[in-house]
């Protein structure tokens, strides 16, 4: 049985497609099977960040509805051969996901996949409940700053009341994934420090990915970013929460902290 | 000319229940009064000074009826303060107000017959004297997350844990966050003027005690980020430092 893990954040545009995409290719690298679904019905991105665009046949909604088998959505990867791809309908609405449709889908692939990823979409709405629904693990994705941690609380607050974990008595396990995190910026005090975001949302670290232009580069040429270029600062943070998320105890580094000689003289620019 | 508002405090509303007699009338309405006056000629002033509700829920009347029963009450000195279970479309403004949401209590005991000719009853045994009721308090093991609102009416409230912007608490008594409390509290709700608010960290949006509210704007900017409880004195807001 595989273990389904939702990425969520409540707000838009803090990384959360782009961070299912990295931590997908990364858990598949070690040759487990892996299924990133796309759960942004009507406005999809994840086929996009992992190439596949040209691709999509049938979608989710396809599936939920019966006009096609699990099997024919199902998009594998071209440079993994364990990372899959289900992708979400463009052209339809979240109103098109069933509670029982989604149930049946996720059951079906945590029998044929190790690890599950759903791509929540933002917001907190029928989309976003859904994708949480059926999750074991949550990795709520967050920025630095103000607006971005109290969604995340908001979301952090559903996942502890709206899930089938938390309707049964369970706790759902709960990782934060620090992302667009700017060293620079959080020393001159621009942007909330690790430590005042893990004290706000009070839940284990899995990882700081910090702010750069390869991840931009990376979806602009289709590609997660742990495949892009693997050596990148943003890929080794991906890879080491996928050590995380596989429980091993790795301590997270946070960026620009430990600065070597020349950071120290030329780390700051002069106003 | 502008209004200007020389009174910056604001009004104050307040929720309270209390405890009312409710009355539900049968068919037909001749008899259930023949009823009612027996009980009252057995009891004076049975329903004086009692505040009653008339219960029509169920019952097939048009206003005029209802109009005329409760008339025939009020010549009985049964004072209707409002009807509950009314169509809107029986009710009129001249007629008291619709309620809603009534809560069952114990059912008000009915004046004893006179026990003349009769045979002496056994007294009832004398009911053991309840015992003294513990004062209820909740106790929150976990943060308080955006978004959610815990509501405890009954007693104090304790967060082991902070209380997050966009998250409320409101307790009927006090408040105690052992953490940071950056969403709001609101304290003695059920009008507890002597409830208190504590924290670790102030950093609330709104912080409010039976009524009497302050928002972030209000508070002196010195307590930010301190321990503090605060307290009402009068209509004053009170703060003092708990480190």
């Amino acid at each position: 049985m595989g273990k389904v893990i939702v990425v969520t954040s409540g707000k838009g545009g803090v990384g959360k497609t782009t961070s299912s995409a990295a931590l997908g290719a990364a858990l598949a690298r070690n040759g487990e099977k892996v299924v990133v679904v796309d759960f942004d019905v009507g406005l999809r991105n994840l086929d996009l960040v992992m190439g596949a665009e040209r691709r999509v046949v049938y979608d989710l909604v396809n599936v939920i509805q019966g006009e096609a088998k699990l099997t024919q959505a199902l998009i594998r990867d071209k440079r993994l051969e364990t990372l899959y791809l289900l992708p979400a309908s463009q052209t339809r609405d979240k109103d098109n996901l069933t509670a029982e449709g989604v149930e049946k889908v996720i059951g079906a692939l945590k029998q044929a996949f190790d690890w599950v990823i759903c791509d929540s979409p933002a917001g907190i709405e029928r989309g976003a409940t859904l994708a949480m629904r059926h999750a074991d693990v949550a990795i709520v994705v967050t920025n630095p700053e103000v607006s971005s941690v109290r969604d995340s609380d908001r979301i952090i607050g559903l996942l502890d009341s709206k899930t089938l974990k938390a309707e049964s008595g369970e706790r759902m396990e709960k990782h934060l994934l620090l992302t667009r995190y700017d060293p620079l910026r959080a020393e001159r005090g621009d942007m909330l420090k690790v430590d005042d975001v893990l004290e706000i949302l009070s839940i284990p670290l899995l990882g700081i990915v910090p702010e750069s232009m390869d991840v931009l580069r990376a979806s602009n040429v289709g590609s997660p970013v742990t495949l892009a270029d693997e050596r990148s600062a943003p890929a080794v943070a991906y890879f080491e929460a996928a050590r995380r998320l596989r429980g091993e105890a790795l301590p997270v580094a946070v960026p620009g902290e430990k600065r070597g000689f020349f950071g120290k003289f030329f780390g700051r620019k002069a106003a | 000319m502008t209004n200007v508002l020389t009174q910056p405090r604001p009004i104050r509303l307040k929720g309270r229940s209390f405890l009312a007699l409710a009355l539900t009338p049968e068919f037909p309405f001749e008899d259930w009064l023949v009823r009612l006056d027996d009980l009252a000629s057995r009891s004076a002033g049975f329903f004086m000074r009692r505040p009653a509700v008339l219960d029509v829920s169920g019952l097939e009347i048009d206003r005029a009826q209802l109009r005329d029963l409760v008339g025939k009450l009020g010549a009985r000195n049964v004072r209707i303060m409002g009807i509950e279970g009314a169509r809107p479309s029986m009710l009129s403004p001249d007629l008291p107000p619709a309620l809603s949401d009534g809560r069952a209590t114990a059912d008000i005991e009915e004046p004893a017959p006179d026990e003349t000719g009769k045979t002496a009853a056994p007294p009832p045994p004398p009911a053991a004297p309840p015992p003294p009721k513990a004062p209820s308090s909740l106790v929150v093991t976990q943060p308080v997350r955006s978004g959610q609102s815990l509501i405890f009416t009954e007693g104090d409230v304790t967060i082991i844990g902070s209380v997050a912007s966009g998250a409320e608490v409101i307790a009927g008594g006090s408040i105690h966050v052992y953490g940071t409390l950056r969403g709001r509290a609101l304290a003695g709700t059920m009008g507890n003027a002597s409830a208190r608010i504590f924290c670790r960290k102030l950093e609330a949006e709104l912080v409010a005690i039976d009524g009497f509210y302050k928002t972030a704007e209000d508070l002196e900017p010195e307590l930010h980020g301190k321990a503090v409880q605060l307290w009402l004195e009068g209509d004053t807001f009170k703060v003092g430092s708990l480190a």
